[in-house]
């Protein structure tokens, strides 16, 4: 084990990645600049600034990625794939169904997200649901270094288009991450804290907040379980349930906002299929339907802080037991 | 790729030619009875399909667009799987998973058809990246779009970036007048798609998209001299769209002075006559590769119509890899 912070780790996947796969190589608006490392070991060719211009970068991706290559694309800001929505939506996520099967499209974009820069909401906008909503694409969003490093390589490797979203305030942050060959599967929710009154499912930094409130309701004598998606599509619905059929009670918590959002379909699952186990309603804690603020306490409090979970699981705990 | 055909020769052209005219009036045909969904065709713009796909070589990948019927039969596509994947049939190239529209075949190079305006523009760099990463690869990528998608910012980014990374692209630009349901000249301010390439600082040019000779002669020598320097190159074939946006359509929103004029210079009959006037074609053997043309035809539509429908299992593969 090694400490570094998430940006360390996603600088040791791509690095690793590169060398392990000549295929594999990355494209986007500075990033031969601002990655002169990969481009001293693996050349001008492999990494590659763009112009700034998202819609051209996620096309080339997605030709070079039916044509043999395993394109990386960085894209900066997740509010910039509007530009980008249709060669990654229409072209890389349809092409593969419509061709019936001729091509596949082994492509990774990564773009920032989240509150914590306040940058407002031009550069900070929690869309991941939109890439959910679309067939042929998969989602990804850690909340540890090691499940930054796992993940991105585990998405490198995958023959489909990943979007690979980090939050923003997470980049600083460092953990443990394992030594040497470290891939995190998509599609599997990770355990952050066993528990057995009430599960909250999240996913990002909004993951490390449920689990501080668990360490604050602990002391209060309720058991939280606390349950990291990172992965939302394939979602780890096993995990989700197997979960909610235990504690009997299911916060959603989610910084992006809460009509249509994941959070909605987190609910709807249970609800499905988990409904005999339910000892209180589903709930949600999310963002507000708000475009993200800048003013630092404004965009604290666009985000579902570790107070509020506390809050929120507590009563819901009560609505179990006196309902 | 054994299907590729590689023969230049004028009679080979005329024949591609009237494959794809007849192929596109079967389908036309078979739309106007109500039995299929509509289709986008290419009548009046077979010189420059044939013109340029017979300049390439087999190593060679395409990228188009919603009228690909033309590239796709002068690549050697077989019209039989063409109409049984228009009908939604499981024999189609796409297992009937792509209608007309968005009709690929990998196995003639003929990659991501895309039908969303200037898909293609945005694709082909990177499928022309792959070439250049590829050890001993030699090919190029040719790409077929239209004057439409030349107004769509796409165009000027992928022409920039094949320009900036040297991207083996030939662009074809078949510049036939008509935007969906929107006259060329209403939202161009000028003649030439072919002016905006330059600007890029692509060799650019521009061709009578009528005469599948001057085409090929054209493409040719920008194939070459792509092939050479490894430099994108743009072509603009000038030619008109004879039947309507979508099948069927009654085209009451089209001058019928300026219809009649671009039917006077139809490809077909332009390369015909100048056959015959050389004493290189007789009307015995005209008729002759008509009559074999409409066979083949008749027997594709035939196998598309007794082919079946995909199994409904199909209706949730290959959404994944």
């Amino acid at each position: 084990m090694s400490v570094i912070t998430v940006n360390e780790a996603i600088t040791q996947a791509l690095a690793e990645e590169m060398r392990r796969d000549p295929a594999v190589l990355m494209f986007g608006e500075g990033v031969a600049t601002k990655r002169a490392n990969l481009v001293a070991e693996f050349g001008a060719a492999r990494v590659r600034n763009t112009p700034l211009a998202e819609g051209i970068i996620a096309g080339t991706a997605a030709g070079a990625a039916a044509s043999g290559l395993r394109p990386i694309v960085d894209l900066l800001f997740a509010p910039f794939l509007c530009f980008a929505m249709d060669e990654i939506v229409n072209s890389a996520g349809k092409l593969r169904y419509l061709s019936g099967g001729q091509f596949k499209f082994p492509m990774v974009v990564l773009a920032m997200t989240g509150a914590g820069w306040t940058v407002g909401a031009q550069h900070n906008h929690n869309l991941e649901a939109w890439f959910v909503h679309s067939p042929g694409l998969k989602v990804v969003m850690p909340s540890s270094a090691a499940d930054f490093k796992g993940l991105l390589k585990a998405a490198i490797r995958d023959d489909n288009p990943v979007l690979f979203f980090m939050d923003l305030a997470l980049g600083y942050q460092a953990g443990e991450v394992p030594e040497g060959e470290h891939v995190v599967p998509l599609g599997r929710a990770a355990t952050l804290r066993e528990g057995r009154d009430v599960t909250l499912v999240s996913y990002a930094k909004t993951a490390l907040h449920c689990a501080a409130a668990a360490d604050a309701l602990a002391p209060q004598g309720i058991s939280a379980e606390v349950l990291d998606l990172r992965s939302l599509k394939p979602l780890d619905e096993a995990a989700i349930l197997a979960s909610a059929r235990k504690t009997g009670r299911v916060l959603v918590v989610h910084e992006a906002s809460r009509l249509c959002g994941v959070g909605a379909e987190v609910a709807a699952l249970v609800a499905e299929h988990a409904f005999g186990s339910l000892k209180a309603t589903v709930r949600r804690l999310t963002g507000p339907d708000v475009p993200a603020p800048s003013s630092w306490p404004l965009e604290q409090a666009f985000v579902p802080q570790a107070e509020a979970i506390a809050a929120t699981a507590h009563a819901l705990v009560a609505e179990g037991e006196y309902a | 790729m054994q299907h590729v055909q590689h023969d230049p020769s004028p009679l080979a052209l005329l024949e591609t030619m009237m494959q794809i005219r007849a192929y596109e009036e079967a389908v036309a045909g078979i739309a106007a009875g109500g039995n299929s969904p509509g289709t986008c065709t290419s009548v009046g713009q077979e010189a420059a399909a044939v013109g340029v796909v017979r300049a390439l070589a087999r190593e060679d990948r395409i990228l188009t667009n919603h009228r690909s019927a033309g590239h796709l039969i002068a690549r050697g596509a077989d019209p039989g799987r063409l109409v049984a994947e228009v009908l939604g049939k499981r024999t189609g190239y796409c297992k009937g998973k792509s209608g007309s529209l968005h009709i690929s075949a990998a196995e003639l190079g003929v990659v991501l058809t895309s039908t969303i305006v200037g898909g293609e523009l945005s694709l082909a760099p990177g499928v022309a990246l792959a070439r250049t990463m590829t050890p001993g690869d030699e090919g190029i990528v040719a790409t077929f779009f239209g004057d439409g998608a030349a107004c769509e910012g796409v165009f000027h980014e992928s022409l920039n970036l094949a320009v900036v990374w040297k991207l083996p692209i030939l662009y074809v630009c078949e510049n036939n007048e008509w935007q969906a349901f929107v006259r060329r000249r209403d939202t161009m301010p000028m003649a030439h798609v072919c002016d905006w390439a330059a600007s890029h600082g692509l060799v650019a040019e521009t061709v009578d998209g009528n005469d599948v000779e001057a085409v090929h002669a054209a493409a040719t020598r920008l194939v070459a001299r792509i092939r050479e320097t490894g430099e994108p190159a743009f072509l603009e074939t000038l030619t008109y769209r004879t039947r309507g946006h979508f099948e069927p359509d009654d085209q009451a929103y089209v001058d019928p002075a300026e219809l009649a004029a671009w039917r006077a210079r139809d490809p077909i009959e332009l390369l015909a006559n100048r056959l015959r006037a050389a004493g290189r074609l007789g009307d015995g053997r005209l008729a002759q590769i008509r009559a074999r043309v409409q066979a083949a035809i008749d027997e594709a539509v035939a196998f598309a119509n007794a082919s079946p429908y995909p199994e409904l299992s199909e209706l949730v593969a290959d959404v994944y890899a």
